[in-house]
């Protein structure tokens, strides 16, 4: 690590830079945001950015079954929790019998105020509301490293299933004629978006993870004409607002991931703009 | 590499199906077995028997939420249905006299429509890539695979689309470059659930244009899910009017004159008499 460091240190010979948890924070983002980027070009075209919001506020719900259970690590009950969440909402996804949103909605809704009367009993909820914001200056090198594995996870997976999982969100009967096991593939997509969502919410907040999700992809949607720049788009404004974020966060002491959905946003008004240019 | 070889001998054997012309053999038949859907207590579908033949074109006509949809998921194997779909070789070219199955229907489908709305970036080179192709058309475009989809393209007149986005095409493009994945490895039974509207004229006669050419030159059978009754009287070899069940079957002409068919669609003439 203190090679990285030092590299770090040379590379950027910023007065921020000098700092551990600022060195800590630059990588954790430098991993974090392109996978988002990665990530959220098939949440955008899929339409579940509303699917990947519930699954961030079930948050509060995988820590109060840990909490309920005496684990010290809640950590692991959020994940499980929310992939088993991820994979009940799925399924009644496929029922097709109500209106997907709503039902997501009534399913969310309940798991998280069940969190929350956990979490609150006894007045003790104010120990969980950092969660709400997230804070990327705290993270260490142990979760740094958490989070590579889940980058590697994440660039394996759509190597070798993103041609499947891109001919299933374009048609599922279609998809399922050409011999694609349509319901794994979906099932391993919300699988690796929970463990995203999870192992990245502390850093990155309950109110504001969707956003990074959803935002650079949406921007990139904008100017690119097919799936290569698309996704070259959407990892680069996600890099770009994450750094220059984290930048900005720290002269301005402001919060850093609102700071960030803030960039992106801008980023997202200013392709919607000039998407005549770009678009053929 | 291994996909790229794939790739490639799937265009040889594609250009070499273009020259020879194999002609329908009429040997082969698909037997829809008593195919019947429910939802809970709804029954959507019920007793539905089809035989069909390689080289011919059978449409299936009916009021809206007759169950035509549903019967293409059912065959495709999508939906949970009771009833079965046989593929079978006979060489007396009578269908159940001296029959083997064969091992694996290949189905190709054309679906109604996709979930692609407008401002998606996804070309026609991803799309159809996509299905045929392991290398992950996010990161690269292999020259070799758009050689190959732009051949297969060419085909159905579409070969100038490869670029495009999907989001941009007409309902007729649409539908052409559906055609093209769909018959690309040349399937047994071509699926074709045709979009209620959004086709022109032109966009029509070339789709039909297609199928005929597909029948004629390979050993395919197809259904089509139709709602034009005008190109169904001009085109379609067997034609089968639904409703839950099968309510009425035969040559265009006899189904049409029937009184099931006027009471599903009034009294109309669509044979130009």
């Amino acid at each position: 690590m203190s090679v990285i460091y030092h590299i770090l240190e040379t590379v950027l010979p910023f007065e921020w830079m000098q700092y551990d948890f600022m060195k800590n924070a630059f990588i954790a983002i430098l991993i974090i945001t392109p996978l988002f980027g990665i990530l959220g070009t098939m949440i955008v075209n899929n339409r579940m950015a509303f699917f990947s919001e519930a699954l961030g506020h079930s948050a509060f719900t995988g820590i109060a079954v840990g909490v309920l259970f005496g684990l010290t690590n809640t950590t692991l009950s959020m994940v499980i929790f929310a992939i088993v969440f991820a994979l009940f909402l799925n399924r009644i996804k496929r029922l097709n019998t109500v209106s997907t949103d709503t039902i997501i909605s009534v399913f969310a809704s309940l798991a998280t105020s069940i969190g929350l009367v956990i979490l609150s009993k006894g007045g003790n909820f104010s120990k969980y509301s950092n969660l709400l914001v997230g804070d990327i200056l705290s993270i260490t090198t142990k979760e740094i490293l958490m989070l590579l594995g889940i980058f590697v996870v994440t660039i394996l997976f759509w190597l070798f299933a993103f041609n499947k999982l891109h001919a299933l969100s374009v048609n599922q009967s279609l998809a399922k004629s050409r011999g694609i096991r349509v319901v794994l593939i979906d099932n391993l997509f919300v699988v690796l978006i929970a463990l995203i969502v999870m192992l990245s919410i502390k850093w990155v907040g309950i109110l504001i993870i969707n956003a990074l999700l959803i935002l650079p992809a949406a921007a990139s949607r904008n100017i690119s004409d097919d799936m290569r720049e698309y996704h070259l788009y959407s990892i680069l404004i996600a890099i770009f607002s994450g750094v220059l974020g984290l930048v900005l966060s720290y002269y301005n002491s402001t919060a850093t991931g609102p700071t960030i959905v803030i960039i992106s946003s801008i980023i997202f008004f200013a392709t919607l703009i000039c998407r005549p240019i770009f678009k053929k | 590499m291994s996909e790229e070889l794939k790739a490639a001998e799937l265009a040889s054997e594609l250009a070499k199906g273009h020259e020879k012309k194999r002609k329908a053999c009429g040997a082969h038949c698909i037997k829809v077995n008593n195919i019947g859907v429910k939802y809970g207590e709804d029954v959507i579908l019920e007793n539905v028997n089809l035989h069909i033949h390689c080289g011919k074109l059978t449409a299936i006509i009916g009021r809206n939420g007759a169950g035509k949809s549903t019967l293409m998921k059912a065959i495709l194997g999508e939906i949970p249905h009771e009833g079965s779909v046989k593929f079978t070789y006979n060489h007396n070219h009578v269908c159940g006299a001296n029959e083997k199955e064969t091992p694996k229907l290949k189905i190709g489908y054309v679906p109604q429509s996709l979930n692609i709305p407008k401002n998606t970036p996804t070309s026609v080179y991803d799309l159809f890539a996509s299905y045929i192709s392991r290398r992950p058309v996010f990161l690269f475009k292999s020259k070799k695979v758009y050689n190959v989809i732009l051949d297969q393209l060419k085909f159905f007149e579409a070969e100038s689309l490869i670029d495009k986005a999907v989001c941009d095409l007409s309902g007729g493009e649409l539908q052409r470059v559906l055609l093209s994945i769909a018959t690309f490895p040349i399937p047994n039974l071509l699926l074709l659930d045709e979009p209620v509207s959004g086709i022109d004229k032109n966009g029509m006669d070339l789709f039909f244009k297609n199928i005929i050419e597909l029948k004629e030159n390979y050993d395919l059978a197809a259904i089509l899910v139709s709602h034009d009754l005008e190109y169904v009287a001009k085109y379609a070899d067997h034609v089968v009017l639904l409703d839950k069940k099968i309510i009425k079957e035969g040559t265009a002409e006899e189904v049409f004159a029937s009184d099931e068919f006027k009471e599903v669609f009034g009294n109309i003439s669509y044979l130009g008499r």
